[in-house]
């Protein structure tokens, strides 16, 4: 597995998000109350919302257009909504957050 | 080891605990159900349903036996518990089981009551309660013709209509002149027994059963008049009686029902009491509103969270035969302290009553038309001073005001693909199969399965209607003590008090100390917690924009494709052409695709890339505008007309006003957004009359209104009173502003605000009492003291890191 620096978890906001900007599209990494780091690929599965705008809690994020909340763990839409957006794998080493694309 | 906890009586009360005892503690007990009938837990509201044919036993199950196994629930199902030993803490079923317990929890119902005539044992006489008379009266159906349903409330209407539709020819029996005496006055009476005539059912009112006649089984009713009627089937409703025989074998206080407290505890600390079986304040019950409320109690206590009392509210009742609307709730009949107002069309059908006592409404009846009767009863429960509306109210909810037009037609009559709920496109089919799917109760639930109502909510009374003619009155319509979301029980006013009382200063500690179940809260309460943080410690409480929806976390509204629009204030709607050119110039440097004039005087710049946000802003700021908060809950425009400085016609100044009121109160946060609008003269070119508040000039001074919405659902202001001079508008607008900023729930605009409180509360407050009056303004400033700050020069110097991505990796 290869991994890329993302940068510090400072400059995530607790309970937030940052974008980072790939080739192949943003993706949303997250950061949790608990210091978690989650990535999504940047897009709800409903019409495409970004996901980094939403409101974080626990391991979840509302979609800021239309409300779908996401398990950011398995990037799966909760309770009756369905759908999935992509999910990549984070790892946090002092202090820096690393992603494998 | 975990605790044993048992449950005697497998039905809805019984296991709504359950089901809720779950959610709060999961892993505390070791659960054990007896239950008398041989099936999981159904939805005993819905036999009527079935017995009409519209539903099948399987649709109406709530928990079939799979979800006993899937929550470690063990149950005795067919085996009636035949003795309690207090002693040994155990109970004893028919066949012999015994269970030990730490706990119990009765919910044992209520039995049909039976007319002690001669002939009542004889076969073919029944009652209607159970699947098992359900099963009774289809078998009997195809093989006999005639039915005496004695009875003629509720539950007796429900069975005689089924049974007519069974293809029985049904007379129904009863002992007074009105029907459903229960529920109905004799002119609401009247029109049904009309209707229902119509329909082909056979009444004989005011008749006394004396005796039930018949060989094998039941042929002949007689009457204390000396006629009789043939009979192959008789149902009997005419009563239910708490079941205690088991509780009062065992010694536990029993009055009428099964005596308990306020935490629905019996006399016996270990053992506990909910649903029809119980009395609680010399009440018993009949409807599962109430019922619900009790499990809601009764689980927080076995939880051991001790902190729920069971209060009993008033209840409302709808009949569940189709093509019959029908509402009542509370005291309908009134006396003598009390004034009715009649509204009666008996061409269509329609009758309405309303009972009011010292301004307030306390009952309600209504046929025919039903639409509003969710609103009155929130009135009732509320106990909302009607004395502003009454001329109108009993022409429903959208006659309030004059130009407004709430939720038109009763939801009934709609085919199942009527969309009801415009911004998500879920029709009417979607929500009554859902509800009937998931077995949903509340609007929250449609909302949660289905979406309807969740964007603009503007639907969220038609869904109500469905959820309530869908489910009769098995159903918690807006409850006046509404949770504020999922991760609480507690309402907005609750957590708003709350914070007051234990000086709650930040959402952690909150949601530590008021036992959020969600460590982190969620979307909906957040924002919430947020608002109520900041104005109940204006001075101390940092902000969280982690706790903001993004438009207020960016300072701009975010659009479908994820770009933004960018909104200057224009104060007053007043521009000149240096700021129209600084705004031309910086659209022209960032590319903006759509330059548009708002519906609220000023000028949207949309399309705009979030990197470029800051930047955008720091060119703005520098050609002297300020953010225009149209993203937020917060004063967003004063709109204003020319008046006198120009208007033949104008009496005052309107714009020069309209710019000195949006200064003052420009950047000030408030539950729902706010608006302003000043005009110069009574035709009222700004729209004041649409407005949270709006001004209008008159020769003599200015005219204040209140309380007024555009959008969603139209409604025309209230007229608060008149002031002399331009300095008291503004003080008077600064501490109409606090008043609802204080009072106001989360998302809840000015216009829902004065109806919940009344015109009159505000009046006396804001306009009766000086020094209360000047007290809100002198919050109201102290407040803005610290929130004029210009929130987009300010993230354009100090947080840009907000706007752009943490890397870009190729
Ligand atoms: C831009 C504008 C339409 C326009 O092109 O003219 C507009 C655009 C939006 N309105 Fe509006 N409303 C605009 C004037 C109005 C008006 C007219 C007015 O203010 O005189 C109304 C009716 C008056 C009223 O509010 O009582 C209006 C009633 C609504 C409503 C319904 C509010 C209600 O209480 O029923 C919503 C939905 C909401 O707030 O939940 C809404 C929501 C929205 C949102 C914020 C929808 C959203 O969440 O994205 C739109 C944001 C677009 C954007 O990014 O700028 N907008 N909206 C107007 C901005 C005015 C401004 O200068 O700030
Ligand atoms: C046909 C019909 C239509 C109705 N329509 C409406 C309506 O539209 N709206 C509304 O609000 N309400 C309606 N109701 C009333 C509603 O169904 C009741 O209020 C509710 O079911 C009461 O719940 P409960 O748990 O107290 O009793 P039940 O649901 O009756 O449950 C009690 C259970 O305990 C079992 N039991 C009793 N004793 C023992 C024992 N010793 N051992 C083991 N098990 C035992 C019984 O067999 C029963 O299954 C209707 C009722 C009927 C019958
Ligand atoms: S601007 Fe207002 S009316 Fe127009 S689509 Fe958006 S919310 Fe609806
Ligand atoms: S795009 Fe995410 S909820 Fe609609």
């Amino acid at each position: 597995m290869s991994w890329t620096e993302v940068g510090p978890l400072a400059d995530i906001p607790n309970k937030g998000s940052r974008v980072l900007v790939t080739k192949d599209g943003d993706v949303a990494v997250f950061r949790t109350a608990g210091d978690e780091v989650f990535a999504l690929y940047d897009q709800c599965p409903h019409k495409a919302g970004p996901l980094s705008q939403g409101i974080v809690y626990d391991k979840r994020v509302a979609c800021p257009l239309h409300n779908w909340v996401i398990d950011m763990e398995s990037g799966e839409a909760t309770g009756p909504d369905e759908g999935c957006t992509r999910t990549f794998e984070t790892k946090i080493e002092n202090g820096v957050v690393y992603i494998s694309l | 080891m975990k605790e044993k906890l048992v449950l005697i009586g497998n039905g809805m009360a019984g296991m709504r605990t359950l089901e809720e005892l779950l959610k709060l503690a999961p892993e505390k007990y070791d659960i054990t159900v007896f239950g008398e009938e041989p099936y999981g837990n159904y939805n005993r509201i819905m036999l009527s349903p079935v017995l009409a044919g519209e539903k099948t036993i399987n649709e109406i199950m709530i928990n079939d036996l799979q979800w006993y196994e899937d929550n470690n629930v063990t149950l005795h199902s067919g085996k009636k518990v035949t003795r309690i030993d207090r002693v040994k803490r155990q109970v004893m079923a028919d066949d012999g089981t015994v269970e030990p317990y730490d706990r119990l929890l009765l919910a044992t119902g209520s039995r049909p009551f039976m007319l002690p005539v001669p002939g009542a044992d004889l076969p073919g006489v029944i009652s209607f309660r159970d699947i098992k008379d359900v099963d009774t009266m289809l078998e009997t159906s195809k093989t006999h013709k005639k039915a005496v349903v004695i009875g003629g409330g509720l539950l007796g209407l429900e069975a005689a209509n089924g049974l007519m539709l069974q293809g029985m020819d049904v007379t129904v029996v009863h002992i007074s002149e009105t029907l459903m005496n229960q529920q109905l006055d004799s002119a609401a009476s009247d029109l049904m027994l009309e209707e229902l005539k119509g329909k082909g059912l056979n009444f004989l009112m005011s008749h006394a059963t004396e005796s039930i006649s018949g060989d094998n089984r039941v042929e002949k009713v007689h009457f204390k008049d000396g006629s009789e009627i043939d009979a192959d089937l008789v149902v009997m409703a005419v009563g239910i009686r708490p079941n205690i025989e088991l509780a009062q074998s065992a010694g536990i206080h029993c009055e009428r029902g099964i005596v308990v407290d306020d935490t629905m505890q019996t006399f016996d600390p270990t053992i506990y009491a909910v649903g029809e079986c119980v009395q609680h304040r010399s009440q018993t019950f009949g409807l599962v509103a109430p019922l619900f409320e009790q499990a809601k109690v009764c689980a927080n206590h076995l939880a051991q969270m001790g902190i729920a009392r069971y209060i009993s509210t008033v209840t409302s009742t709808k009949l569940k035969v189709t093509g019959i609307d029908l509402f009542s709730a509370g005291d309908f009949n009134g006396d003598e302290d009390t004034e009715d107002l009649v509204f009666k069309d008996a061409a269509r059908h329609v009758y309405k009553k309303l009972v009011i006592r010292d301004d307030r409404l306390i009952g309600v009846v209504l046929y025919g038309d039903t639409v509003d009767g969710t609103w009155y009863f929130q009135l009732m429960k509320d106990g909302t001073d009607v004395s502003d509306i009454r001329e109108n109210m009993l022409f429903g909810q959208h006659h309030i005001g004059d130009s407004g037009h709430g939720a038109a037609n009763s939801t009934d009559n709609l085919p199942d693909d009527a969309e009801i709920c415009g911004c998500n496109g879920v029709c009417k089919g979607d929500i009554t199969k859902a509800i009937s799917q998931h077995n949903l109760y509340t609007l929250d639930e449609v909302k949660a399965h289905t979406k309807a109502s969740a964007s603009c909510g503007s639907c969220a009374g038609l869904v109500e209607q469905i959820l309530a003619s869908t489910l009769g009155s098995d159903f918690n319509d807006t409850p006046s003590k509404k949770a504020m979301c999922g991760c609480t029980d507690m309402s907005h006013d609750e957590v708003k008090t709350a914070i007051k009382e234990q000086e709650l200063k930040n959402i952690p500690q909150l949601i530590e100390a008021l036992e959020w179940k969600n460590p982190d809260g969620c979307h909906s309460c957040r924002p919430a917690l947020n608002y109520y943080m900041l104005s109940s410690w204006p001075k101390e409480y940092a902000d969280d924009p982690q706790s903001r929806f993004i438009n207020e976390r960016v300072h701009a509204n975010i659009q479908k494709d994820g770009t933004y629009s960018v909104v200057p204030r224009i104060w007053g709607g007043v521009t000149n052409p240096r700021e129209l050119r600084a705004i031309a110039d910086i659209s022209e440097k960032y590319k903006v695709p759509t330059v548009k004039i708002t519906g609220g005087q000023r000028i949207d710049l949309l399309g705009v890339k979030k990197d470029d946000l800051p930047k955008m802003w720091a060119d703005l700021s520098d050609a002297g505008f300020v953010s225009g908060h149209a993203y937020g809950k917060s004063l967003r425009t004063v709109k204003t007309c020319v008046g006198s400085e120009w208007c033949r016609f104008g009496t005052q100044d309107s714009t020069g006003l309209g710019i000195k009121v949006e200064k003052m109160t420009w950047g000030s946060w408030t539950p729902h957004k706010f608006k302003i609008a000043v005009s110069g003269c009574p035709r009222n070119c700004a729209e004041a009359t649409i407005k949270d508040i709006g001004v209008v000039c008159v020769d003599s001074g200015y005219e204040l209104h209140v309380g007024g919405n555009g959008g969603i659902k139209v409604r025309a202001t209230d007229f608060l009173c008149k002031v002399a001079t331009e300095e008291e508008a503004m003080e008077y607008i600064a501490a109409y502003m606090q008043l609802y900023r204080e009072e106001g729930h989360y998302l809840e605009r000015t216009a829902p605000w004065i109806e919940r409180v009344g015109l009159k509360h505000v009046q006396a407050l804001v306009v009766e009492d000086e020094t209360n009056r000047k007290r809100l303004a002198q919050r109201f400033y102290e407040s803005q003291e610290n929130a004029q700050t210009d929130p987009w020069a300010e993230h354009a110097a100090k947080h840009k890191e907000n706007y752009i991505p943490i890397k870009q990796v190729s």
